[in-house]
C-alpha cells in the first residue's frame, strides 16, 4: 500500500509543482519507490520541471479511458532508481478526470509504490478535488502572503470536508504545511509574514521551509529537480522537509538572514 | 539597521497588518465556510447580514450566527451582531 499525499495550496503559482518535483524525487533518493502524478489536465508543468517533457507519449487520462495502460504512460526517470512521472493530457476538457477513473489509477500505482505524490492544479474546483479526493495526506504548499495563507485555509476546510477521508468518516487527511519562497531578510525587516505567524494562524504542523532561491529558477531552465541540486539551500531545505516526513526529527535551517558584513548592514542590501 | 527602525517605528510593520488582517477574516471564513450544521447556515447568515446593511453601515463580519444543539429536541439559534459605534 503506497502512502498517497497530495501537494496543493488553493493559489496558484506558490510552488506546488516545484514542490512535488522535489519531494518525489527526494524519497526516490531515499529508496522509496516513487511515482509523482500530475493532476494539472490541460496545463501540464511537471514534465518540464522533471526534464521529461520530451518523452511523454501516453497520459493520465489515456489510461483512464483505456486508450494506454499504465505502464506504457509512466515514464521512468533516468537520474534517479525508482522514480517515474505520469503526465497530465493536455486536452482541454476539465473533466476528463472521474473519481472511478482516477481511483482506479490510484489502485494500480498503489500496488507498486510505496509513495504516490498527487501534484495538484491551483483552484478549489474538479481539478483540485480530484487530486486531493483519496489523499491520506497533504502537504499544503504555502508563500508567507496575505492571499496564499487564506487560500490555505480555505484548502484545509476542504480537506476536512470534501476528502475521502471526510466523506467515509475515516481519519482525517494528515496536513502538513510547506512555506516556500521564505525571504528571512523582509521577514527580519517586519515586511514579510513569519514562520510562526503562518504557523499560528493556519495551525497545522510544519513540515518544511523553503528560502526563496535562485537555484529554484535554474533547476526549471535545467529540468533537474532541484534537490539534485544538493549544493543548494532550497535543495537541502527540501531534504530536510522529505526527512521530516520519514518521521525524523531535523532542525530548522534557512530561518534567519545570512550574516552580511558591516557595510550591508549599514547600508542596507 | 537600528537608525533605520527607529525612522520606522511610527508605522505599523507590513508584516503585523497582514497579520491582524488574516487572524481576522480567517476566523471569519472558518466560521461561515467550514461551519458544521446545516446548509443554509451561511446563506441565512449572508440574508440577515444585507437586512442589517439597509439600516447601517456594518463589515462582513459583523454578523455571526451559530446553531447549537443543546440536547434532544432543542437547538437554539445564537445571533450575533456587532454595530459600530454611534458617532
Ligand atoms: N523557493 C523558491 N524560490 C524562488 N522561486 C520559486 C520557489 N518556489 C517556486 N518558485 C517559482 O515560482 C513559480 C511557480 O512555481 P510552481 O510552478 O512550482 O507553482 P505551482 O503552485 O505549481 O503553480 P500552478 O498553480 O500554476 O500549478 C515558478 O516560476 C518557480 O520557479
Ligand atoms: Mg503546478
Amino acid at each position: 500500500m503506497a502512502r498517497i499525499i497530495v501537494v496543493t495550496s488553493g493559489k496558484g503559482g506558490v510552488g506546488k509543482t516545484t514542490s512535488s518535483a522535489a519531494i518525489g524525487t527526494g524519497l526516490a533518493l531515499q529508496g522509496k519507490k516513487t511515482v509523482i502524478v500530475d493532476f494539472d489536465i490541460g496545463l501540464r508543468n511537471l514534465d518540464l520541471i522533471m526534464g521529461v517533457e520530451r518523452r511523454v507519449v501516453y497520459d493520465f487520462v489515456n489510461v483512464i479511458n483505456g486508450e494506454a495502460n499504465l505502464n506504457q504512460a509512466l515514464i521512468k526517470d533516468k537520474r534517479v532508481d525508482g522514480l517515474f512521472i505520469l503526465p497530465a493530457s493536455q486536452t482541454r476538457d476539465k473533466d476528463a478526470l472521474t473519481l472511478d477513473g482516477v481511483e482506479k489509477v490510484l489502485d494500480e500505482l498503489s500496488e507498486q509504490f510505496d509513495y504516490i505524490i498527487c501534484d495538484s492544479p491551483a483552484g478549489i474546483e474538479q481539478g483540485a478535488l480530484m487530486a486531493l479526493y483519496f489523499a491520506d495526506e497533504a502537504i499544503v504548499v504555502t508563500n508567507p502572503e496575505v492571499s496564499s495563507v487564506r487560500d490555505s485555509d480555505r484548502i484545509l476546510g476542504i480537506l476536512a470536508s470534501k476528502s475521502r477521508r471526510a466523506e467515509k468518516g475515516l481519519d482525517p487527511v494528515k496536513e502538513n504545511l510547506l512555506l516556500t519562497r521564505y525571504n528571512p531578510s523582509r521577514v527580519e525587516r517586519g515586511d514579510m509574514l513569519s514562520v510562526e505567524d503562518v504557523k499560528e494562524i493556519l495551525a497545522i504542523p510544519l513540515l518544511g521551509v523553503i528560502p526563496e532561491s535562485q537555484a529554484v529558477l535554474k533547476a526549471s531552465n535545467l529540468g533537474e529537480p532541484v534537490v539534485l541540486d544538493e549544493q543548494s539551500d532550497a535543495g537541502q531545505a527540501y531534504l530536510d522537509a522529505i526527512s521530516r516526513l520519514e518521521g525524523n526529527e531535523v532542525d530548522f535551517r534557512f530561518l534567519t538572514e545570512p550574516k552580511k558584513g558591516i557595510f550591508k548592514r549599514i547600508f542596507g542590501g | 539597521m537600528a537608525i533605520l527602525d527607529f525612522f520606522r517605528s511610527d508605522k505599523k510593520k507590513a508584516a503585523s497588518v497582514a497579520k491582524e488582517r488574516l487572524q481576522i477574516i480567517v476566523a471569519h471564513e472558518r466560521s461561515t465556510l467550514r461551519h458544521s450544521g446545516p446548509d443554509y447556515l451561511p446563506d441565512l447568515q449572508r440574508d440577515i447580514l444585507a437586512v442589517i446593511r439597509k439600516y447601517v453601515e456594518v463589515d462582513q463580519d459583523a454578523v455571526n450566527i451559530q446553531l447549537d444543539n443543546r440536547g434532544d429536541d432543542l437547538s437554539v439559534l445564537e445571533l450575533n451582531v456587532t454595530l459600530p459605534e454611534e458617532k
